[in-house]
């Protein structure tokens, strides 16, 4: 590979530059869908059933999209287990979860649809846990007045990519697999709208030019930048990038949701999930002392549904009418922080976590049978007995509540043909994510995204906007950059791997679960020195399925969106939800009713940032948020 | 606690290859794939292997260490000796695309055989009923995350490349065991089973079932009961004599066959 241009690889025919010609793939779609996760399946089956001709275009193979890491359930107002329950409920809890940071239009379209989206993927063969009458079962979890979560035992995300898997191959929705997408192509002579996708198969290295006037970006998200995360190696933050690279603009970056509960030790596995159901099913949170501790952090905000003593917490899992929830059960962020505060005061575990106790409160059968992967990945990993003694855990990085600013009702960024939905979709989460929302958002927006963009590829025509040429070369040059830095570089020309590995423990320490503006003033400026460092870094070996190649280009990804988290969050002057300031405490009320909106600047060098108002609930739905609609627990005491 | 461990793995392609010795440094708790990653960041940056959740929830990283199908990240350093060298080689029964890589499409088009479940209307509330210790059958099955390592293992296939057009494999013996037994499906997919699967090929050695990280008994619980059904319907006799004259049976239970 000394003179990489002109040079054929002998076995795949890839060509080593960028400067040489032909050599590519080309297909034409109605609509093409980048990612194969929940959002992305749902999109693909949706655009499908309405007529497109689509593509799926993924960077693993189909079915192991991070939607299978999902554990708990898919939060669903279908009253199987509380009649009580109904999208009302939901949609209250969505926002408030959120601190009212949410799309509300985004929050109501999910409460309202995820009930059906549930029953269409039993309809596809989903194996549902039963209640006694043979409905679908629903759990219990953080934030939800009800249990609402319909589940298959703690591997939901499993059965449920699993379900949409097999539907969208049973359509013969075509499928390119262990394929990235490393541009979205406009036509600039027709107003900048969408004309295709452009990337690389990562098997052979061969280039792949899609044209199509929709592009659904279902990429997922970004926890990929964090050291200590629960998120795969896919999650470098592909959509976001892509999106803004389009002129698309990304909002709510600054909240990162770190879920309570991730793995610590060993080290291997630190960072990975440790579903929520475990607290659900009755687990509760000890410190080091032995002390249950989430009843001395009870906010404001939720005390008039929160228990405030043992007695009450323990009641309410089999009475909810007359008692509050346990502590345990607040929202993702409130207990993150309780966690992160007991291990700073010094009552954290050896490994520098907090137990996490369900052996002394439920019987084994119990636990094997609700939590059976939980079981098997203490026992497998850590040699830990879930059945016989606590867990150490610890928060953990999950889930990027910012994305690509949507329209609610089709997922349509600002680029006419350019849509976005599940992780890598910002509004509907607000501030802060419930757990089972996810599962939910995913099935709910995934089917409009796949409807509206077959309606604007259909109203099109055949006038469709046009792929330009010398993009197509200048994506080809940018995509294999890394090979080109000459050897006489390449002693300056770094190891992807290292930077990758410098920016996740920078972004760990300086933009993690507590932030204060000297710690995130410090992140930007060393985001500003891995810029610089990843422009010159070099890989190593040829085009065919090299992962250094693959992580460089990642990387690219990687490192514009953590600029985008790290400035969102210093402008931010307050705490809310997945996003704490040490130096701002508390909620402001100034903040609490405007958006941050990232863009790329204007030589795509870098990030602009500016505020927006939220937009504004209607009247009708507010008055779930009044004072008298707070049901306090006196009011369910009368049995509602 | 850290320790050198010395690694040999496969590095090639479709044209062949050879073992690289690779020497590395590890500590406690980690597993095959945390070492194998380690090689790829600090020695042999275009080391292919295929990986996503490391959690054994996703079933990409299969591969064989010291000959035995395994998964990476959910083979623990601690299961083997510090001294002793740990070879990872890719699964045989599929074609090499590079180094630990393979081309499982093998996989994907038995897949696309396979006619999918077809369920009667919904009941009038526009929900569906099944009890729990029905859909507890289907679900054992479901547990399985296609890592590929029961494919890989099973004799029919791994040094029979002739018989794979005409059988699917211990992974899709499953999922006809899982919608054979779905008490909604509609479909009567024995003959099938039989025919375009392959299911008589299988000779219930239990290497499927050894080999399967999420202890799936696909032998005894999947491809026994469904082979019965098969005999039931194809070899019984009485059912032969019925069908014959004519007397319908209920054999079908109401299933239509695809």
């Amino acid at each position: 590979m000394t003179n990489p241009v002109n040079d054929r690889h002998p076995m795949t025919g890839n060509e080593m530059s960028g400067d040489a010609a032909g050599g590519m793939e080309r297909h034409r779609y109605d609509v093409v869908v980048v990612g194969a996760g929940g959002a992305g399946l749902r999109a693909a089956i949706a655009a499908h059933d309405a007529g497109a001709r689509t593509a799926i275009v993924c960077k693993s193979l189909l079915g192991k999209a991070h939607t299978v890491m999902a554990e708990g359930g898919i939060a669903a107002a279908m009253g199987n287990r509380w009649p009580e329950d109904n999208w009302e409920v939901h949609f209250r809890d969505t926002m408030r979860g959120g601190k009212m940071l949410n799309n509300w239009r985004m929050a109501q379209l999910h409460a309202q649809e995820a009930p059906e989206r549930v029953m269409e993927l039993e309809d596809w063969g989903a194996l549902f846990d039963r209640t006694d009458d043979g409905l679908i079962s629903q759990r219990d979890f953080g934030g939800h007045k009800y249990a609402r979560l319909a589940h298959v035992g703690d591997r939901t995300g499993l059965e449920m990519i699993r379900t949409l898997q097999q539907r969208a191959v049973s359509l013969g929705i075509d499928v390119f697999m262990e394929c990235t997408v490393t541009d979205v192509m406009l036509d600039q002579g027709d107003g900048g709208k969408v004309s295709g996708a452009f990337g690389y198969w990562r098997e052979t290295g061969r280039f792949v030019l899609f044209e199509t006037p929709s592009v659904i970006l279902a990429t997922g998200g970004i926890g990929k930048s964090f050291k200590v995360t629960s998120n795969s190696w896919e999650y470098t933050g592909d959509g976001h990038a892509l999106a803004m690279r389009a002129g698309a603009s990304l909002i709510n970056m600054e909240f990162v949701q770190f879920h309570p509960t991730g793995m610590v030790w060993p080290p291997s596995v630190k960072g990975l999930l440790v579903t929520e159901s475990v607290r659900g099913d009755g687990g509760v949170l000890k410190n080091a002392e032995g002390q249950r501790f989430m009843f001395d952090y009870i906010p404001e905000y939720f005390k008039s549904e929160t228990a405030d003593t043992v007695e009450e917490a323990d009641a309410w899992y089999d009475d909810k009418k007359s008692n509050r929830r346990p502590p345990e059960l607040l929202p993702r962020d409130e207990v993150a922080r309780a966690i992160n505060s007991e291990i700073k005061a010094g009552r954290g575990t050896p490994h520098g976590g907090i137990y996490l106790d369900i052996a002394s409160r439920r019987s084994p059968e119990f636990i094997r049978k609700r939590l059976p992967s939980m079981y098997h990945q203490f026992k497998e990993l850590a040699d830990v007995d879930i059945t016989a003694e606590p867990m150490e855990i610890g928060p953990t990085c999950h889930y990027v509540m910012g994305g690509v600013e949507v329209d609610a009702d089709t997922q349509q960024s600002a680029v006419t043909g350019l849509y976005a939905v599940g992780e890598c979709s910002g509004g509907m989460h607000g501030s802060n994510r419930l757990g089972g929302n996810s599962l939910g958002d995913l099935l709910v927006f995934g089917k409009r995204a796949g409807e509206a963009a077959t309606a604007y590829t259909a109203s099109l025509g055949e006038d469709r906007p046009k792929v330009d040429e010398a993009d197509v070369k200048a994506a080809e040059r940018s995509a294999l950059a890394p090979f080109e830095v000459s050897d006489s570089l390449a002693q300056g020309g770094e190891n992807p791997y290292t930077i990758q590995s410098d920016l996740q423990q920078s972004m760990n320490d300086l933009v993690g679960i507590i932030r204060t503006a000297p710690e995130l003033e410090r992140s930007l400026s060393e985001i500003e020195a891995f810029k610089v460092r990843a422009a010159s870094m070099k890989v190593e070996g040829h085009r065919q399925y090299n992962p250094g190649w693959h992580l460089a280009l990642d990387l690219r990804n990687m490192l514009v969106v953590s600029e985008a988290i790290a400035k969102a969050a210093l402008a931010r002057e307050e705490s809310r939800g997945g996003h704490t300031r040490d130096d701002f405490p508390g909620p402001s009320e100034e903040w609490a009713t405007k958006n941050l909106v990232v863009d790329l600047n204007a030589d795509g060098t870098g990030i602009d940032l500016h505020e927006k108002p939220l937009p504004e609930m209607p009247d009708e739905l507010k008055k779930y948020f009044e004072p008298a609609a707070a049901e306090p627990p006196a009011e369910s005491k009368e049995g509602k | 606690m850290g320790y050198q461990l010395k690694m040999r793995v496969w590095r090639g392609d479709e044209s062949g290859g050879d073992l690289g010795d690779y020497t590395v440094e590890v500590s406690e708790g980690e597993v095959v794939l945390d070492a194998l990653h380690r090689v790829q960041a600090t020695q042999a940056g275009d080391l292919a292997i295929r990986w996503n959740c490391k959690a054994g929830k996703c079933g990409s990283c299969s591969a064989e260490i010291n000959g035995r199908p395994r998964l990476l990240c959910m083979s623990r350093l601690s299961d083997f000796e510090e001294d002793e060298t740990i070879t990872v080689t890719p699964l045989r029964t599929f074609p090499v695309i590079r180094d630990l890589v393979t081309d499982v499409s093998f996989n994907y088009e038995k897949a696309r055989e396979l006619p999918s479940f077809a369920p009667p209307p919904r009941d009038a509330d526009n929900k569906r009923r099944m009890a729990q210790v029905d859909v507890e059958r289907g679900q054992e099955f479901r547990k399985c995350i296609e890592c590929f390592l029961c494919q890989n293992v099973c004799h029919v296939v791994r040094d029979h490349e002739e018989n794979k057009p005409a059988f699917s494999g211990p992974r899709f013996f499953l999922r006809y065991a899982e919608l054979d037994m779905h008490p909604l499906d509609t479909h009567d997919r024995r003959e099938l089973a039989q025919g375009a699967a392959g299911l008589g090929m299988c000779n219930i050695t239990k290497c499927c079932t050894e080999v399967c990280p999420e202890g799936i008994k696909i032998t005894d619980n999947a491809i026994i009961p469904m082979k019965e059904r098969v005999v039931d319907r194809k070899y019984d006799p009485l059912v032969w004599l019925g069908n014959k004259i004519g007397l319908r049976t209920k054999d079908n239970d109401g299933r239509t066959e695809v």
